[in-house]
């Protein structure tokens, strides 16, 4: 079943980005990060998005691998990917950007993940799915592309024409 | 995706896919390194014991800095303080700290073979840290780090291994690993201490003639003289050895092209090398050693995944 089709994605990417800017005029102080692996396509588009509306210098952006920071590594072992964030993220508002959010666990990680990097001032949240009853840890979205009520066995996915050829949301299982 | 071995014994056990893996994320580690706070959560509650039955300070400190850096706790055996000393078995001792709840063993021993004696008698995994003359896996797997990170690649490199090869596990394993992984590889150093039919045993060039090899070779990798395995004279003396074999700064001069030098440490300075090579430009070794943390700290990730299936 389709949640998200190849012509709602745009828009709502652009209004994901116009958003963070209500919200963070300018992006003064401000840094975009990317979660990998996946989150970085929705990251980079929303990253091109604000480039067309700020100067290049004005959108810091990086990319955050959490593979070490799971919880789940006597369950099963992930193959980390590159983390990316040549910039200091002291004393700024870190966006970090992810494609669904599920249970909670990646985003808890990736909070940890960021304070080896340092104390940023403010950590917001973006995501193009919120799958809000199947929350396992106390933790929501500042944006979100679409809020859907998923159970818990069925699977949302996320394609990206770079990397899964069509650009749409679905979900798997009944 | 991981690794093919619940232990971590040798090179010869590893396939492609594993090496790759272990450099792959031995490069994220890398990355982990450089940040600010150089600690991750990985593996709490992992309990490591390093049980060194033979001497080492950069292997050892590598191993305490890789685990300490993947929040495992972690306890160091060395046998001249220990019950070793008062004549208790390699399996005793280990069986004994094993019903302390230990979950992996880093071993170094001067036997060959005793890590995998040991993986056939306990459950908890085994990372080989040097075992006598066989094998030491992880410093090949820092040796094809560093290479990798200089050159791209392995695949179609020519390495040099000189010196000792015959009671050097580091040259057993680099044979092993850059074999598997494309490599050209050629040992040279006195026909004493180079082991017979090497050659044919392990498809490698074998020169006599050390200023061949560094003519022929992309990367020299010179190995310690191991006087403490060697139980009669192999050369005639120090001095001389520096004379026919040691990479000095006139020999490099000569080959008129450039090389990278690498070394597994400790160097014998003046023997094996001489301080002004050690030291210049085209050394990596110290290179070697950062790499080693990270690549040490690929191993333990990787073979704690493996060891705990839910």
């Amino acid at each position: 079943m389709t949640l998200i089709s190849e012509q709602q994605l745009p828009s709502i990417v652009k209004r994901l980005a116009h958003q963070i800017l209500e919200t963070y005029p300018g992006l003064k102080n401000a840094v975009i990060v990317g979660l990998q692996p996946r989150g970085v396509f929705l990251s980079d588009r929303i990253v091109s998005a604000l480039q067309q509306e700020l100067s290049e210098e004005q959108v810091v952006y990086g990319k955050l691998d959490i593979t070490f920071f799971r919880d789940d590594i006597r369950r099963e072992l992930h193959v980390p990917t590159q983390t990316d964030l040549p910039f200091s993220i002291e004393g700024k508002t870190v966006i970090l950007i992810d494609d669904v959010l599920f249970t909670g666990r990646t985003i808890r990680a990736a909070l940890d993940a960021l304070l080896s990097f340092g104390r940023p001032s403010k950590v917001a949240l973006c995501v193009l799915v919120d799958r809000k009853p199947s929350r396992e840890l106390p933790i929501q979205p500042d944006f979100s592309g679409k809020e859907m009520d998923a159970l818990t066995p069925q699977k949302v996915k996320v394609r990206w024409k770079e990397n899964d050829g069509v650009d749409d949301v679905i979900l798997i299982g009944e | 995706m991981a690794l093919s071995t619940k232990h971590l014994l040798g090179i010869k056990d590893l396939n492609t896919e594993d090496i790759q893996l272990i450099l792959s994320t031995a490069g994220q580690f890398k990355e982990v390194l450089q940040r600010p706070v150089k600690k991750v959560p990985s593996l709490r509650d992992v309990n490591i014991v390093n049980l060194f039955y033979e001497n080492s300070t950069r292997t050892r400190i590598s191993f305490e800095l890789a685990e300490k850096r993947l929040s495992a706790d972690v306890v160091n055996f060395t046998v001249s303080s220990s019950s070793a000393a008062k004549g208790e078995t390699l399996l005793d001792t280990v069986n004994n700290i094993l019903s302390m709840k230990v979950d992996m063993v880093v071993m170094r021993h001067s036997a060959s073979g005793a890590p995998h004696f040991l993986a056939k008698h306990i459950d908890a995994a085994i990372i080989n840290a040097g075992d006598g003359i066989n094998e030491h896996p992880t410093q090949a797997l820092l040796d094809a780090f560093s290479m990798v990170e200089k050159f791209g690649s392995l695949k179609g490199l020519k390495v040099a291994i000189l010196g000792d090869i015959m009671h050097s596990r580091v040259a057993l394993s680099n044979i092993y690993l850059l074999k598997k992984m494309g490599a050209e590889v050629m040992v040279s150093g006195p026909p004493t201490l180079i082991p017979k039919y090497l050659q044919e045993a392990m498809d490698i060039k074998v020169e006599y003639n050390i200023d061949k090899a560094l003519v022929w070779c992309d990367v020299a990798n010179v190995l310690r003289i191991q006087l403490e395995r060697q139980n009669q004279p192999l050369f005639s003396s120090l001095r001389e050895y520096n004379l026919a074999y040691g990479i000095t700064t006139d020999r490099l001069n000569k080959i008129n092209k450039e090389i990278v030098i690498m070394h597994p440490g400790p160097i014998n300075r003046g023997v094996e090398m001489d301080s002004d090579v050690a030291d210049s430009k085209h050394s990596i070794i110290l290179d070697q050693v950062e790499n080693g943390v990270a690549v040490r700290m690929a191993c333990l990730y990787l073979l704690t995944g493996r060891s705990n299936p839910a």
